[in-house]
């Protein structure tokens, strides 16, 4: 009977307007790898982050028992000396400093002071070799690929002497050749006594290492499974990530479909940085006018590289492939093309790309259309005010006036405003990335409504989604996406959300590249 | 909630605003106690207006720079270089003066096409691109004049720096009829475009002020303009250079806020990537931006050697400094995307008149220099800690 080395006891953190986490509790053997799994959003990283301390002690409810005593982490910096180390999707590594300067980054071998670079580089050279890499130790990080990369964080891990082990995704960039390294390097470390939890989306690597696997949903804890004693089916841990009921959480909608508006044909896209790393594969989509299409895909899949390298050429390197609008081939090579093509592309990250935080609700929605609103290039205040004024109504953005601030609003009203800005536009083809992430219910409904609207007027709309129980609920057609392949095409009707979460966690056909 | 507490809660929201004009006034106020009323006399206010010239026309082409999210260290430079090309061409090459300014423009173009090449299409920071700017333009400087002064110019050119506009009294009236005219017809104006913009949008019922300040607001700008006036009007009257800087401000004050290149500026400063995937050509926005620059550079390079009378290889040493200086304590955001023309023309003023009042108490440089470091760190500290108070960013 092996011991319990973590327990966490009814973890509830809230934020504002959100119960990210309702009463969790997982529990963790000694030496085991502990897989967790949930859609986006549906609180795996919230957990780990309370975990390690990222949310202090004190923010959220509940306990935390970490070698059978009490822990109360106020930083990373406690979780990490009692021997938990937790390594984030995106790695934080310093591209500049050697592959050893990285390891003991924050803990440097020292004398008074002094950095004692023979200790440095011997350690790390142990350290690289426990983790199965063979590259010089001074070798700066840029040089090495995201593969190897993964492996120094890991021997940075061990450095600290880690006990407890937390990868979220950590295959989510890495090509098959090194995930497959990474997920020995897992069992390796387990024969050595570390116990890891990891997060992934990828069944056949849970199925592959993984002792149990706890199942999380709109953050509660579904269950948690053995994944020896059980013979768990990949399609059972799927039935627990999407069981719920879909209820009547989307409004009806009756489609009208019409002619064809646009199709992308065989397009590649490859990694803006990796040159080597193919990120969309050969993918064919096409959208009707009144349609509602969606693209299921888990994150990094290549969804949004999918959507952006078509969207102007705003992602990716060495572009191929065509896209006919109206059957015609366009060029969308830059923005300014794919806007006049009357295309649109709604981020999903907001913040970051989608808005203009310190101006006003008014500016921002006139920003792709401030031609419609200018005469010689000068624009019309005036105008501006009654069409920012025609969108809060008609969108219901809940605001005092168009003048208060895009960063002053929730994330629906925000999201709304984004809406605004590209209906503004007059596009006949609006792609939607991640349309209601981070929004509360009832805005949700309020945007499905919007998305009908769009639909009912003749216009094409892409949702590119990992909700499933969305994309079923307003989709008149879904694509399903995995590791930058198109791996289904399926009407409405026609699918379930167990259907979909196989073909977004692995290829039907093992025809690899 | 009463109509005081809201009138209050939009006071608290344009602190920034308010308490620019508060440190101008007290500042003026200041010097003229200090300086027994010197600083507020007409010949006084001329000299002001005159002499800071350079750096408001400089200021405004700053804050447009800087609402990009970039910065222009070149300007003292080029104000030299095209004052050095302004004096090759008049003195050696014979060329008319009229068509002098004209080619001294196109030369600050020439300048800002440059810069705005490397910066835009290239990727290279503003803030490299434009030191190496200052060196090399203060070397070809240099190298037009070598390394001499170029002197005298003709007076149809330096009426553009000292000039002043024809006194329509004939020299003997106590107040200078044109200026107290031009004075009359700004304010009314100015009144006129208020009471218009508040109705319109009252109208839209997007109007959030309390009359009582905009009244204020109203009352304090056509007394601070006929003040400026009445002392300007009885000492020589109009000077040139503020007709010019007049028309400057008015233009690139509504370039900013109803052009569409001006939407796109703060577009940029704002979020790049959001500009981006909205479809602005953000290369090209800043690469005109760089344009604009130059030859707004180069017409303070033209204010600058008419006034002076000289074409001098040192000149303009330092001018980007005051510009950056005046742009930021007119409030604009280190970040991007925040400030106006009007806020860096009072923050130039402000700058200015701590010049000039200091060197009235005859306070030695090392003084000027460390009051005006310490005003400058001031203003942007009171806008971070504005900021950090009420939540923003």
């Amino acid at each position: 009977m092996t011991t319990n080395i973590l327990e966490m006891r009814s973890i509830t953190k809230t934020f504002p307007g959100v119960k990210a986490l309702q009463d969790v509790s997982l529990a963790v053997k000694r030496g085991h790898i502990h897989a967790i799994c949930g859609e986006n959003g549906a609180g795996k990283s919230t957990l780990m982050k309370v975990l390690s301390g990222v949310y202090p002690h004190g923010t959220y409810e509940g306990e935390i028992v970490f070698e059978n005593e009490p822990v109360a982490f106020k930083s990373i910096n406690d979780s990490e000396a009692s021997g938990v180390v937790i390594i984030h999707q995106e790695l934080a590594l310093s591209p500049f400093l050697s592959i050893a300067e990285n390891i003991f980054l924050g803990n440097e071998q020292q004398n008074n002071g002094w950095i004692d670079w023979n200790k440095t580089n011997m350690e790390a050279a142990k350290l690289l070799a426990r983790v199965g890499l063979k590259d010089n130790p001074i070798t700066k990080i840029r040089d090495i690929g995201v593969g190897k990369q993964q492996l120094v964080e890991i021997a940075k891990a061990l450095s600290k002497e880690v006990k407890l082990l937390i990868l979220d995704e950590p295959t989510a960039a890495l090509n098959d050749e090194d995930s497959a390294h990474l997920l020995d390097l897992m069992k390796h470390l387990k024969g050595q006594g570390v116990t890891s939890i990891m997060i992934s989306h990828k069944l056949n690597e849970i199925k592959a290492i993984a002792d149990e696997v706890t199942i999380i949903r709109d953050g509660k804890l579904i269950e948690t499974l053995d994944m020896h004693t059980d013979d768990i089916s990949e399609e059972r841990i799927i039935k627990g990530m999407v069981g719920r009921d879909l209820g009547s959480r989307y409004p009806d909608h009756t489609p009208n479909i019409g002619e064809e508006l646009l199709r992308v044909e065989d397009w590649n896209v490859y990694h803006p940085l990796d040159h080597q790393r193919r990120v969309v594969k050969d993918a064919n989509i096409t959208v009707r006018a009144g349609e509602i299409v969606g693209i299921a895909g888990l994150m990094g899949a290549g969804r949004t590289e999918l959507a952006m390298s078509v969207f102007g050429h705003s992602y990716g390197h060495n572009i191929s492939g065509t896209v006919y609008k109206n059957g015609v081939k366009i060029n969308t090579s830059t923005v300014a093309n794919a806007i006049d093509h009357g295309l649109a592309y709604a981020t999903e990250d907001r913040k970051r790309y989608g808005l203009n935080l310190i101006e006003d609700i008014k500016r921002n929605i006139s920003t792709v259309g401030m031609h419609k609103i200018a005469k010689r290039g000068w624009v019309d205040s005036n105008q501006e005010i009654v069409v920012a004024e025609g969108y809060r109504k008609s969108m219901n953005i809940k605001a005092p006036t168009v003048e208060a601030l895009a960063g002053k609003l929730s994330g629906g009203n925000q999201q709304k405003v984004v809406l605004s800005k590209w209906m503004f536009s007059d596009p006949d083809v609006l792609i939607l990335d991640e349309p209601t992430r981070g929004i509360d219910v009832g805005a949700k409904y309020e945007i499905y409504g919007i998305i009908n609207r769009l639909a009912d007027a003749g216009k094409g709309v892409i949702v590119i989604s990992s909700e499933l129980p969305e994309l079923i609920g307003i989709c008149d057609r879904i694509y399903t996406i995995f590791e930058g392949r198109i791996t289904a095409d399926v009407a409405r009707g026609q699918t379930t959300a167990e259907f979909l979460m196989q073909n977004m966690t692995q290829e039907r056909d093992k025809d690899k590249r | 909630m009463s109509v005081f507490r809201s009138s209050l809660n939009y006071l608290a929201g344009q602190l920034r605003q308010i308490g620019l004009f508060i440190a101008l006034i007290a500042i003026v106020i200041f010097f003229q106690v200090a300086t027994n009323g010197i600083t507020l006399k007409p010949i006084n206010v001329t000299n002001l207006i005159v002499q800071n010239s350079y750096i408001l026309i400089l200021a405004v082409g700053m804050v447009m720079v800087i609402i990009a999210g970039h910065i222009d260290l070149s300007v003292g430079s080029v104000v030299a270089f095209v004052g050095a090309m302004s004096g090759v061409m008049i003195t050696q090459w014979n060329v008319p003066w009229w068509l002098a300014i004209i080619l001294c423009l196109g030369v600050g173009a020439l300048v800002g096409m440059w810069q705005g090449f490397w910066i835009a299409y290239f990727g290279i920071p503003a803030f490299i691109v434009t030191l190496a700017g200052m060196l090399t333009f203060r070397g070809l400087t240099q190298i037009a004049l070598q390394n001499k002064q170029i002197s005298p110019f003709p007076d149809e050119f330096r009426a553009l720096g000292s000039g002043f506009l024809p006194d329509l009294g004939g020299g003997t009236s106590a107040v200078e009829p044109l200026t107290l005219g031009i004075g009359i017809i700004a304010t009314l104006f100015l009144v006129l475009k208020g009471i218009r913009q508040r109705r319109a949008r009252a109208k839209y019922d997007v109007e959030d002020e309390p009359f009582a300040w905009f009244l204020t607001k109203l009352v304090f700008t056509a007394a601070m303009i006929l003040g400026i006036t009445y002392l300007l009007a009885s000492y020589r009257g109009t000077p040139i250079v503020l007709i010019v800087l007049g028309v400057l401000i008015v233009v690139y004050a509504s370039v900013m806020s109803n052009s569409v290149f001006g939407r796109h500026i703060y577009a940029i400063g704002g979020n790049l990537n959001a500009a981006a995937l909205s479809g602005i050509k953000t290369k090209r926005v800043t690469f005109m931006l760089f344009v604009n620059m130059g030859v707004i550079s180069a017409l303070a390079g033209l204010v600058f050697t008419a006034q002076l009378n000289l074409a001098n290889p040192k000149a303009g040493d330092g001018f980007e400094l005051d510009a950056i200086a005046a742009v930021f304590i007119g409030g604009a955001a280190v970040t991007g995307g925040i400030g106006t023309v009007t806020g860096a023309i009072i923050g130039g003023f402000i700058i200015g008149l701590l010049n000039n009042g200091m060197s009235i108490l005859g306070v030695g440089t090392e003084y000027q220099q460390l009051i005006k470091g310490l005003v400058l760190l001031g203003a942007v500290a009171f806008d971070v800690y504005n900021k950090r108070r009420s939540g923003g960013r």
